[in-house]
């Protein structure tokens, strides 16, 4: 902890507040008084944050709420584990939160190759299948087109270039339902229409905005000197990205790659517009087997159709951890 | 790969040529902001003006599909599920996104795991989500069923088979899953507040509640203004959760503006009404954005 050894230095860090013009309030005007009459000076006292008793009751509040917010946030999981467990007798007679009393993997076998959606019944199989085809190329080309376009930005301004990344930002906050019918007559003219190639080229459409802003945000941020002496040496666009850009920026392209994932993985809108019954993404797969009227209502095998749709999604999570709120937090706070 | 050098330049190199790999690199760029985004949108506009059914015509109509639009109950319920769930959820998060991230920021044990069970359902679908509640808030095995054989017979929750709170079991679920997204920026939001901030409140004697509320509350302004944004933009486009909780239903009864457009275009074969609905989506947008963008980006010039 840094603790600021002279008045000057403490007065300093609290020009923030002392600055004018912040918002007023009674509080805050009193504090800035107090500020200017030194009371800084009693900072100099005993220093170190104050100690405090383990089970104090600022501590049994804090941790009890925090439990209490946790167990909330982990029960659905919870009953979509143990519900995906249980036989259907059991589900019957059981209430939801009591864990299986025998163990069943057969809604999950069932989920996974023969839960019947419209007419097909192999199961999410044939979703996974194409949520890994969909997302695998999208990922991959969405990064490699937002990666040039970052780097032209930050590096290679030409006339217009802020105009049209302004208009991307903008669209990004376009609702989806305005631009879909136009995409389905462009995808249909270059005879995408219905295939995962069509379906490729809308996620990395609507990827680009944030994608952009992300990696021209840390291509800016990167040290000029090195950009220029390349250029000194004769590099050109391509060379300098390809040899200095991308191997600096792994970090960033890491980022990218998992918010890619989610989000793709995680579509249902484009998914269920942009292709046909035989190639819907696990999202759609998963809806209709569940939503579907017909047939009596399997819920163990409803769980364990959802568990599976979430556990890519959930795997990168888990693995990333600190990367995955970079990755979400990144081109939000910064834009 | 030179595009300007000053030894070789007799005369200028044409400025299309300047920066010419830079041009083609962006060309997917320029495509898709001037033939998507903004050709596209332009062009859905255009055509709410038009009686379109099956396929796209330019028959102008004048305002006789925003009038059928306004008139339609079906659309009428969206808005205002769309309003009752759009505020709340903007409520809601945000102060429980913020309580949460100062609970996390009073130099905790178990942050990192607390953190990430408060932001795993992030990383979910909302097809999962909707799906998951749907099941808890079954009345029939759920959250109602077990309270009930616990011994509280009359208990009644079962939103999504009541029309009149419907809306509030989506709620439900969607707060589930973005709470701990507003938790993550507010938190970083706080550790971007100066250590010393607190000190010289304490030493002042304020309590930590006001300190929050009248000091570092203001203090955040750019992060709480992002967030607002990111959610007011998130509310608008809400789809798949309800189609995956509820399907609209009982009824009608939890119908969003988003799902009246998909299914206009695509289910009843009138475009015409699907691109006036959507144009009526675009333009609540713009009324949320346009300030912002304004009051963001018009000020630093």
């Amino acid at each position: 902890m840094a603790t600021p050894q002279t008045l000057e230095q403490f007065q300093q860090k609290c020009a923030a507040v002392l600055r004018p013009g912040l918002r007023k309030n009674k509080e805050l005007e009193r504090f800035r008084v107090s500020v200017k009459n030194g009371n800084a000076l009693a900072a100099d006292g005993p220093r170190g944050p104050k100690p405090r008793h383990a089970f104090s009751k600022r501590n049994i509040f804090i941790y009890g709420t925090l439990f209490v917010v946790a167990v909330y946030y982990l029960l659905p999981l919870y009953v979509m584990v143990v519900t995906s467990l249980k036989g259907m007798p059991e589900i019957r007679l059981g209430n939801i939160f009591s864990p299986p009393m025998e163990i069943t993997f057969e809604p999950w076998v069932k989920a996974w190759a023969t839960a019947c959606t419209g007419l097909n019944c192999d199961g999410l199989s044939r979703g996974f299948w194409n949520s890994v085809r969909i997302t695998v190329p999208s990922v991959i080309l969405s990064i490699a087109i937002a990666s040039v376009n970052g780097y032209a930005l930050a590096n290679w301004r030409f006339k217009g270039s802020e105009l049209f990344f302004t208009i991307l930002i903008v669209g990004a906050f376009i609702p989806y339902q305005v631009m879909l019918y136009p995409i389905v007559i462009i995808l249909r003219e270059i005879g995408l229409y219905g295939s995962l190639s069509g379906l490729v080229v809308v996620h990395s459409i609507f990827g680009m905005p944030i994608l952009t802003l992300l990696f021209r945000n840390y291509f800016a941020s990167l040290p000029e000197e090195l950009f220029k002496a390349a250029r000194v040496d004769g590099a050109g666009f391509w060379s300098i990205y390809l040899r200095i850009m991308v191997p600096m920026s792994v970090p960033i392209f890491v980022v990218a790659v998992i918010l890619q994932i989610t989000g793709i993985w995680n579509d249902f809108l484009f998914g269920v517009v942009y292709t046909r019954p035989d190639t819907y993404p696990m999202t759609v797969q998963l809806n209709n087997i569940v939503n579907s009227v017909q047939g009596v209502k399997e819920y163990n095998v409803n769980m364990a159709a959802t568990l599976l749709t979430g556990l890519v999604p959930l795997i990168v999570y888990f693995i990333s951890g600190k990367l995955f709120v970079r990755g979400i937090a990144a081109g939000a706070v910064k834009g | 790969m030179r595009h300007f050098t000053m030894s070789s330049a007799a005369r200028r190199p044409s400025r299309l040529f300047r920066n010419f790999s830079a041009k083609i690199a962006s060309v997917p760029m320029i495509l898709t902001a001037l033939v998507v985004f903004v050709g596209g949108t332009l062009w859905t506009v255009l055509y709410s003006f038009t009686n379109s059914r099956l396929l796209p015509r330019l028959n102008f109509v004048g305002l006789d599909q925003y009038e059928r639009l306004w008139a339609t109950p079906r659309w009428l319920v969206s808005i205002e599920n769309l309003a009752i769930y759009g505020i709340l959820s903007l409520i809601f998060s945000l102060v429980i996104g913020f309580v949460l991230a100062a609970l996390l920021d009073q130099k905790i044990r178990f942050e990192d795991t607390l953190r990430t069970i408060f932001l795993y359902p992030f990383a979910l679908s909302f097809v999962v989500t909707g799906v998951v509640w749907q099941w808890l808030l079954n009345p029939d095995f759920g959250v109602q069923a077990v309270v009930r054989s616990l011994g509280w017979e009359s208990f009644a929750f079962d939103p999504l088979y009541n029309s009149s709170i419907v809306i509030y079991g989506v709620l439900i679920a969607a707060l589930w899953q973005g709470t701990g997204f507003v938790m993550c920026l507010m938190l970083a939001g706080l550790r971007g507040i100066d250590e010393d901030i607190w000190k010289a409140a304490r030493v002042d004697g304020i309590p930590a509640w006001r300190t929050y509320l009248f000091i570092v509350l203001p203090m955040m302004r750019p992060v709480l203004v992002t967030t607002l944004v990111i959610i007011a933009a998130g509310i608008v486009k809400v789809y798949d959760l309800v189609v995956a909780q509820t399907s609209g239903g009982p009824g009608i009864a939890s119908e969003v503006p988003a799902k009246y457009v998909y299914d206009y275009m695509f289910f009843a074969q009138n475009l015409g009404q699907g691109f006036a609905a959507s144009t009526m989506m675009l333009l609540s947008v713009a009324i949320v954005i346009v300030p912002w963008a304004y009051l963001e980006f018009g000020r630093r010039r």
